[in-house]
């Protein structure tokens, strides 16, 4: 296997604003076939007051890697090695009740499905105030008298009426607002949004972001924010991972990254996106589809969609390494990205995709 | 309803004048109330175009799309395709039209029966349209023909969907609408449900495709990147009705309803240069369709809402009627298809649509 | 080619494993599959000695020895015909369960079957179309559920002959229910779907879509509830001939055997224990088999069976010579 060790990262790891530091995690899931990895070698770190964005396409491990985070992968998942420190305490080594007791108030989570992340026979009042009276030992009527300022804070109007009310009366996008004031209820150092704004309509979607921001800056907590969307991760990240078939493929500030991309597949991707793009016009592509999780290639990850593939891509899998300021890459030819054409336009048949 | 040909005009494929759609919803003991999905929808589809159609969840575009493949039944108004009823065709008629008009689906993993093989799938419109292709060589070569047209192999006609990706599968989805030869297919969502580097893959298909066989589009989507890239003309609804049409680059350059403004302003994008110096950020969400307000349907979270809102409805007007036409636009869209909007007080500048980016 | 990248690489990858496997002849999956392996034996094995058990028995179910009565079971020295014991007559417990055999077969697998088709055909209709059709089908349902069974059994069979046509008959029309709201409530679910909606705006006729889209979905699920059922049908048919008017003697079946074991529960546990296991081990095996087709036919699932590394090269090769 192989692996990579990140070395202390000057640039990008201020101490004292580091709230959370990811090293070399590994997640594996055990199918019937065999344990295939599914994260591998993630290392990142998140700022207070900031935002750090894992980016990439359904499958890449980004969720994976937030499971892993905060303790919530599925039975046939598990942490095959790695560090996760939050506040400098690696979540990895703990016991179960450290772990609860770290995790509980310093790390929240917010997940995309807002009706099932919510039980439906309880208030909303009680689902809330249950943080308070676990952590904090609150009584039932301090429980509901945070629970009722939470609400206030998250934006939903008539809080001291709708404390009372189920999920099911709330629509989207407040039961969106309710997930994220549960995730915020204990203050946390940390706040993971997995995809917090994918099952919203546009309209909606700013608003959630406006909250997020609001509370980010309140709490000064540090969010990693999970998504697929180029746009969101443009205008709401400061940092930003791309990952690609469980490997980060490149990382650094947003503003660099987007703007002079060193690692093919983020270049493609950033073509891909129809922006102004003119009616007709042929858009930009990448070839193919991701590999299967069980069948990644030795060697580059990204290889079989790759315009600058060359024979030690297919050797040798590259490290990631700085290329710019601020902004690391795993690639052979990071500094070729630059000038070439990595995406295709006009239709691309399945044969082309599976070459 | 009649089936008798009405004069339409050359050139358009579809027309729809005033289409309307109430649903019953149980609500208890109370009874069942009335969910006007679709309130007074009209649209026209020309021969060889895309039609965007724009909006919310919710806001009726899937019903829309439903009412024009027959799945549900308006309950008044008219639909003419090429001239003709279709509501009013049975048998062997009604057989003839279903060719011409033809669906994809948003979801590509539900929308195709994970027991039947991707050939049987493509040429399952073949065992309804017995007369169609006579002959197993003949639906043989059909088959190769439309996997050919969407750039997949004829030894895929084996597999199952589940051995394909999402992209993938949306081909097969495609191929399947084109297996009857249509003049008109609805997209719903047809790529939302892909990731990204698919998704243009996907686009692109559907560009080629118009253009090589010269069939129409409309074209349903939430996404305005998208929409804007593949359409020529653009309806925004909200709430059942379509609020603001016109050709796509006269909506997105100058929005006139102060909804379509918000929808693009709200949309994030990834060019910092591009970004709104102000961005519109709508407060509160879509009005519940069992009790839509009063008036304009907008106002309540229309922050240029006044006294008239509430107790008119605000008629159909183009930009010159709402004498905007002054600013120096340019290029109105084509006479038969002007911009026009349903609002009191349309947007007059690309400042107030919260348009001009912060690089500026 | 490389086969590498067709299937989706998503975070499910429970989708694609199937993949490249193509469909790998039920036969050779039946044998990965040990437990559905020893069920179709089983099952076999049932069905052969319910066809030629009888044959073979001869006299020996009938005979009566009132020396041998009340032997226990597994005592070599009873000779081979006593191998199982004999009940109190005298009788070969071997012989008369082999006789039953058939006897039970022939009336519970028609029963099982007749309910199955008519309840899932209706069920499917009636979930399909919704509206009132489906109301009525489903207060039919609950009327026939809701009015006790074995009364209805005990009229009837009063009234006409306790045959085993009339049994299979009443027996078949009381669990029609069961079957009717299964499949209702899947049809209506699939009703719903998109590729039935597809199928719709192709002008397809309500009848072949659910022949093409419903029926094979709702096949396994149904097919799994009939080997249940399968089980309860041999139990009724056994409360029917302790009342009296089920299986009629000379005649015997397993469940009129474990009927009249009851009373010598104490004394001869044998009488009714052994023609219970054989209804039990019957059931469990026909279960099995269920389960594993409900795998096997489904395509999304069948990869389960399918997971060794050299089968699957195996099945490659079967593949590539085949085309």
């Amino acid at each position: 296997m192989m692996t990579h060790l990140l070395e202390p990262d000057v640039v990008m790891n201020d101490s004292g604003q580091t709230v959370l530091e990811v090293r070399d995690l590994d997640v594996d899931i055990r199918t019937p076939k065999g344990t295939v990895r599914v994260v591998r070698g993630v290392g990142f770190t998140a700022r207070r007051g900031q935002t750090l964005a894992l980016l990439g396409e359904s499958g890449c491990g980004k969720s994976m890697t937030a499971k892993a985070i905060a303790g919530l992968l599925d039975p046939v998942a598990s942490v095959a090695g790695g560090h996760a420190f939050l506040d400098g305490k690696d979540l990895n080594t703990m016991s179960a009740r450290e772990r609860r007791e770290v995790a509980g108030p310093g790390l929240g989570i917010v997940f995309q499905d807002a009706l099932t992340a919510l039980n439906p026979v309880y208030t909303i009042g009680t689902q809330l105030g249950e943080a308070f009276r676990i952590h904090r030992g609150a009584s039932r009527k301090q429980a509901k008298a945070e629970a009722i300022d939470l609400m206030r804070r998250v934006g939903i109007p008539e809080p001291e009426t709708r404390v009372n009310s189920y999920p099911h009366q709330f629509s989207g996008g407040m039961r969106q607002r309710i997930l994220i004031a549960m995730a915020v209820a204990l203050s946390p150092r940390l706040l993971i949004a997995d995809e917090p704004t994918t099952a919203l309509d546009v309209t909606v979607q700013a608003q959630i972001m406006q909250l997020l921001r609001k509370l980010r800056s309140e709490e000064d907590m540090a969010v990693v924010l999970i998504t697929h969307d180029l746009s969101v991760v443009a205008e709401e990240a400061d940092d930003v991972c791309v990952m690609y078939a469980g490997n980060v493929v490149e990382q650094g500030s947003v503003r660099t990254v987007f703007a002079e991309p060193t690692h093919p597949y983020t270049k493609g991707l950033l073509e891909s996106v129809p922006g102004d793009s003119v009616r007709g016009q042929g858009l930009s592509s990448i070839p193919g589809s991701p590999p299967e999780l069980n069948k990644i290639p030795a060697g580059c990850v990204y290889q079989d969609r790759c315009p600058l593939v060359a024979q030690i891509c297919r050797d040798e899998r590259p490290q990631l390494r700085p290329t710019g300021p601020r902004q690391r890459a795993a690639c052979h030819f990071a500094e070729r990205v630059g000038q070439e054409t990595v995406s295709q336009t006009g239709v691309v048949s399945v044969e082309e995709e599976n070459q | 309803m009649n089936t008798q040909e009405t004069g339409a005009e050359p050139g358009n494929v579809l027309e729809v004048k005033d289409l309307t759609k109430t649903f019953h919803v149980s609500a208890g003991a109370a009874g069942t109330r009335e969910l006007r999905a679709l309130d007074g929808i009209n649209l026209t589809v020309r021969k060889g175009e895309t039609l965007g159609l724009v909006g919310e969840s919710g806001c009726g575009k899937s019903t829309l799309a439903r009412t024009l493949m027959m799945l549900e039944q308006p309950d008044a108004g008219t639909v003419r395709f090429e001239g003709q009823d279709p509501f009013g065709l049975r048998g062997r008629e009604l057989l003839k039209w279903r060719r011409r008009v033809q669906m994809v689906f948003q979801d590509p993993f539900a929308s195709l029966n994970a027991r039947m093989s991707a050939g049987q799938i493509i040429s399952e419109p073949f065992a309804t349209h017995k007369d169609l292709y006579k002959g197993a060589a003949a639906k043989a070569r059909r088959l190769n023909e439309l996997l050919e047209l969407v750039g997949m192999r004829s030894s895929d006609a084996a597999k199952s969907p589940q051995e394909f990706s999402g992209g993938q599968r949306q081909r097969i989805g495609i191929a399947r609408a084109l297996a009857l030869d249509p003049d008109l297919i609805i997209l719903d969502e047809p790529v939302s449900a892909l990731d990204l580097s698919v998704q243009a893959q996907v686009l692109n298909l559907l560009n080629d495709l118009q253009r090589e066989l010269g069939v129409s589009y409309i074209f349903i989507s939430h996404d305005l990147s998208v929409v804007r890239h593949v359409t020529d003309r653009v309806a925004v609804m909200y709430l059942g009705r379509i609020i603001e049409t016109g050709t796509t680059r006269d909506v997105f350059d100058h929005p006139l309803h102060p909804y379509t403004a918000s929808l693009m302003s709200a949309s994030p994008k990834l060019d910092p240069a591009k970004r709104p110096a102000q961005r519109i950020v709508l407060q509160g969400e879509l009005p519940s369709p069992l009790d839509p307000p009063s008036g304009c349907r907008f106002r309540t979270r229309c922050w240029k809402a006044q006294a008239i809102c509430r107790t008119e409805r605000p008629a159909a007007q183009t930009r010159e009627e709402a004498g905007l036409v002054s600013l120096g636009m340019p290029d109105a869209g084509p006479p038969q298809f002007p911009h026009q909007t349903e609002c009191h007080f349309p947007i007059a500048s690309a400042a107030e649509a919260g348009l001009v980016p912060a690089g500026n | 080619m490389t086969q590498t990248h067709s299937g989706t690489a998503s975070a499910q990858p429970k989708r694609s494993r199937a993949e490249q496997l193509g469909r790998p002849s039920m036969w050779r999956m039946l044998l990965r599959d040990r437990f559905a392996t020893l069920a179709a034996l089983i099952l076999t094995f049932v069905t052969l000695t319910a066809v030629f058990g009888p044959a073979l028995m001869g006299e020996l179910a009938t005979r009566q020895d009132l020396m041998f009565m009340n032997k226990p079971p597994f005592d070599p020295s009873n000779g081979w015909a006593y191998i199982l014991g004999s009940d109190s007559l005298g009788r070969s417990m071997l012989a008369r369960m082999v006789v039953a055999t058939r006897t039970t077969l022939m009336v519970a697998v028609p029963a099982v079957l007749l309910a199955m088709v008519i309840g899932s055909l209706w069920g499917v209709w009636a979930g399909y179309h919704r509206g009132r059709r489906e109301n009525i089908s489903m207060r039919l349902a609950d009327i026939i559920m809701s009015f006790p069974s074995l009364l209805l059994a005990v009229v009837v069979l009063y009234v006409f002959s306790p045959s085993a046509a009339n049994i299979v008959l009443i027996l078949a029309i009381t669990r029609i229910p069961i079957y009717m709201r299964t499949a209702r409530a899947e049809s209506a679910e699939l009703q719903s779907r998109t590729f039935v909606d597809a199928a719709r705006t192709f002008g397809t006729r309500p009848n072949a879509i659910i022949v093409r889209h419903v029926i094979p979905v709702v096949t396994p699920t149904l097919l799994t509830l009939a080997t249940l059922e399968f089980c309860f049908v041999m139990l009724a048919e056994s409360s029917l001939s302790f009342l009296g008017i089920g299986i009629q003697p000379p005649d015997v079946s397993w469940g009129l055997m474990v009927a009249q074991g009851r009373q010598y529960l104490q004394t001869a546990w044998w009488l009714s224990i052994l023609p219970g296991l054989a209804i039990v081990i019957t059931a469990v095996a026909a279960n099995m088999l269920a389960a594993w087709m409900r795998i096997a036919t489904d395509p999304s699932q069948r990869w389960r069976l399918t997971l060794d590394k050299a089968t699957t090269k195996a099945f490659k090769k079967v593949i590539k010579d085949a085309k």
